[in-house]
């Protein structure tokens, strides 16, 4: 796995080691661990990797934030880091100062949208939106007639219908109705919900990978232990050749999503072949959540789908996490129309362009 | 963590994308001067010894090998970008394809120098071909139960039995084979086989065709009797292949030629369905695509690695695994989603025709140059379950 060769993920692993070990925290039947991390967290300045210093942050690079994700995934983190730094990487865009304390995004689909009015005021309802439940603030992408803006809205001014993702994780309804934000500037020429989505996409296409590389370890290593038959069953072909499927679709998962995470820190702009790594990351880390993910429950038989395994944090939360900001078969769509759009003879150059 | 697998994001320099243009100009000129149809990936002329010559004109055949052997000493990624150029055109590589991804890196390592003299000019200018001789009647997937024997006498060696399921053999300068010098011991069941320069189109050899089920003679039979092969054509040490072979897999096995066999019928199905696709075509098309992508990604990658001096065998084992099921799935998923499109979709007949090729070559491609079995076996062993 990749070992850490910068201080962001250094931190944020020793952190995670620390305080959100998974079998720790899945003993803990009072969330009591949620508190000391995000502390942790926060001490450290990497919720807001994203935001540069002058606007309240750490000001790391978009690839140590990407790769600190890809961490998060390997502990399966289940505070609102990811959130929060894609919350205050998108009011940077505006160079809007990020609050202190958890953030989420709005919307978290591409099928919602919110509205800015002439007044000044946003309206509208996003699904899905995760942690909402537990952040202090929004930064809302709206749609107003002059194009985009982004806005930092406190959490008191919307309606939060709770609910939760198949990973147990708040995956909330929150609905604006004519709430006045904090603040509220124009989002650069060419930011759209797009790019805000594949963003999200391919931050959440590093946890899963990430999360795959850990069911991955725990899968071998659970193997090499478990007796049946009067022998490991690491030694049963049936099961080496699932685990060696498993490496596949978690080194499939590392490829795509490691790839377009460099795509995106390089990127001028989101053209066509940014689109291509950030959609092509979630469609196949989505995929490979499915596939992969299987696998390491058969491997792991019953005991995997205890509440008392720890496999079960990963599988579902990699599972959760397709949904967010763009299913694989959103994107998917997506992605073929573009190719559709470009011709069969422009396919290959469009793939073989990175 | 007990797997470390990596797949750095390696991007192509610059330079490269002005060879891929340069490759790209060359196959324009070659489709319009009729060397071949990039539409028919089933034409018979798969052997095309002119075109194999202007490509080593180009200075396209043993790219990363040295100056003093023909070779341009450029990089494993340029040539990656001419490998899939070339694949995607659906070019007849088949005269040098063998030679210069394999063949002329053993004879590079293994040959004595009077020989790479010889022989690697030649592979370079586009001239020889190159056949592999592993398999046997009896000995498949499972190299080191080969029989074939290599038996000492004055000056070299009489070789007897035979290979099969050999590529090109029909049409081969030569072969690298392994045949059985000594037998295994007990410790050691690898033991024993050697690999060997073989010059064909010698008597002794007899090469005889096998038909296959896409209606093509691509692969062969090779009877060798009381075949007389020279001391100096050893390649490597006496009764040791077997230490040799494992660091070849990850050339072999990582290339763009592993999940693009079957590209061609992507491209058509996307000519099919138009500029507007339905939902279902979109999102069928859409996943393919990012599927291709993520391979490319991995398999880039791999080169990277190959590029740094590493021996990347368990990634590029994945990158077979996968781009093999994945490329012999590719004709099932596009016939699926054809099932909708237009009758008058002006290319409906050319992707009829190619889809018949690549359904009927599909069953291969997860068979040759190492089954699925055989890499998902190299996979465990890379992650300490063997």
């Amino acid at each position: 796995m990749a070992e850490s060769d910068n201080i962001v993920v250094e931190t944020a692993e020793k952190i995670f080691a620390d305080l959100a070990d998974p079998q720790t925290i899945n003993n803990d039947k009072k969330n009591s661990w949620q508190a000391p991390l995000w502390q942790a967290l926060s001490e450290a300045g990497l919720p807001l990797s994203w935001v540069p210093d002058d606007l309240g942050g750490s000001g790391a690079s978009l690839a140590d934030g990407f790769a600190l994700l890809n961490a998060a995934g390997r502990f399966a983190v289940a505070v609102p880091l990811a959130e929060t730094m894609l919350a205050g990487w998108l009011l940077a865009q505006a160079k809007i100062t990020s609050p202190e304390g958890e953030m989420t995004v709005l919307p978290a689909s591409p099928k919602d949208r919110i509205t800015l009015a002439p007044d000044g005021s946003l309206s509208g309802r996003a699904r899905g939106v995760p942690f909402a439940k537990a952040a202090r603030h929004f930064a809302v992408l709206a749609h107003g007639k002059d194009g985009f803006s982004i806005a930092l809205v406190d959490v008191s001014k919307g309606r939060i219908e709770s609910g939760l993702n198949v990973g147990y994780d708040h995956s909330d309804t929150v609905t604006l109705d004519k709430v006045q934000p904090v603040t509220i500037k124009p989002a650069p020429k060419e930011f759209d919900q797009t790019t805000m989505m594949l963003m999200g996409g391919v931050a959440r296409s590093l946890q899963i990978a990430g999360a795959l590389e850990a069911m991955l370890d725990i899968s071998v290593r659970y193997s090499n232990e478990r007796v049946a038959f009067e022998k490991k069953i690491s030694k049963f072909q049936a099961v080496q050749h699932n685990l060696a499927r498993l490496a596949g679709e978690s080194a499939a998962a590392l490829a795509a999503a490691t790839s377009a995470a460099d795509a995106i820190a390089n990127a001028k702009s989101f053209d066509d072949e940014v689109y291509l790594e950030a959609a092509s990351a979630k469609i196949r880390c989505a995929e490979a959540a499915e596939k992969g993910g299987g696998i390491a429950h058969q491997v792991h038989g019953a005991i995997g789908f205890t509440n008392e395994h720890i496999l079960h944090r990963y599988s579902l939360r990699a599972l959760a996490w397709r949904d967010d900001f763009g299913s694989e078969s959103h994107w998917a769509v997506e992605l073929g129309k573009l190719v559709a759009n470009r011709g069969a003879d422009e396919l290959w150059p469009l793939v073989a362009s990175r | 963590m007990t797997a470390a697998l990596r797949f750095d994001p390696i991007r192509l320099p610059e330079k490269c994308e002005q060879l891929r243009k340069e490759v790209r100009a060359f196959l324009a000129e070659e489709i319009a001067a009729g060397t071949f149809d990039p539409h028919k990936p089933n034409r018979e002329d798969t052997d095309a010894p002119e075109f194999s010559r202007r490509v080593g004109a180009k200075g396209w055949l043993g790219m990363t090998w040295p100056k003093k052997y023909g070779g341009q000493e450029r990089s494993f990624l340029e040539r990656y970008v001419v490998t899939e150029e070339m694949r995607v055109a659906n070019a007849p590589t088949r005269r040098f394809f063998v030679a210069d991804r394999q063949s002329g890196p053993v004879l590079i390592k293994y040959a004595p120098e009077h020989i790479k003299m010889e022989i690697l000019p030649r592979i370079c200018r586009g001239e020889i071909c190159f056949a592999i001789g592993m398999s046997e009647p009896n000995s498949g997937s499972d190299l080191f139960a080969a029989k074939t024997r290599a038996t000492k006498t004055d000056g070299g060696y009489l070789i007897n039995g035979t290979k099969i399921w050999t590529s090109s053999a029909h049409i081969a300068d030569y072969m690298i084979a392994i045949f059985r010098t000594s037998q295994p011991t007990k410790e050691n069941r690898r033991h024993g086989l050697t690999q060997f320069l073989v010059k064909m189109k010698q008597p002794g050899i007899q090469v005889n065709p096998i038909g296959q089920i896409t209606g093509q003679y691509e692969f062969n039979e090779v009877v060798f009797t009381d075949f007389f092969v020279p001391e100096d054509h050893v390649l490597g040490e006496v009764d040791g292949a077997w230490k040799q072979a494992t660091s070849e897999l990850a050339y072999e096995r990582s290339g763009p030629e592993r999940f693009l066999e079957t590209y061609y019928v992507l491209t058509e199905l996307v000519r099919a369905v138009g500029p507007n696709p339905d939902t279902r075509s979109a999102e069928g098309i859409g996943r393919l695509v990012a599927q291709l992508h993520t391979m490319r990604r991995m398999s880039v990658s791999v080169a990277g690695m190959l590029q740094a001096g590493k021996e990347p065998v368990v990634e590029a084992s994945i990158v077979k695994d996968i781009g093999t099921v994945w490329e012999q799935q590719l004709p099932h998923r596009v016939r699926d989603l054809a099932a909708f499109v237009e009758e008058t979709a002006t290319n409906r007949e050319t992707l009829e025709r190619q889809l018949d090729f690549a359904i009927k070559t599909a069953p291969k491609l997860t068979i040759q140059g190492g089954t699925t079995e055989v890499l998902r076996g190299i996979i465990a062993r890379g992650l300490g379950l063997r």
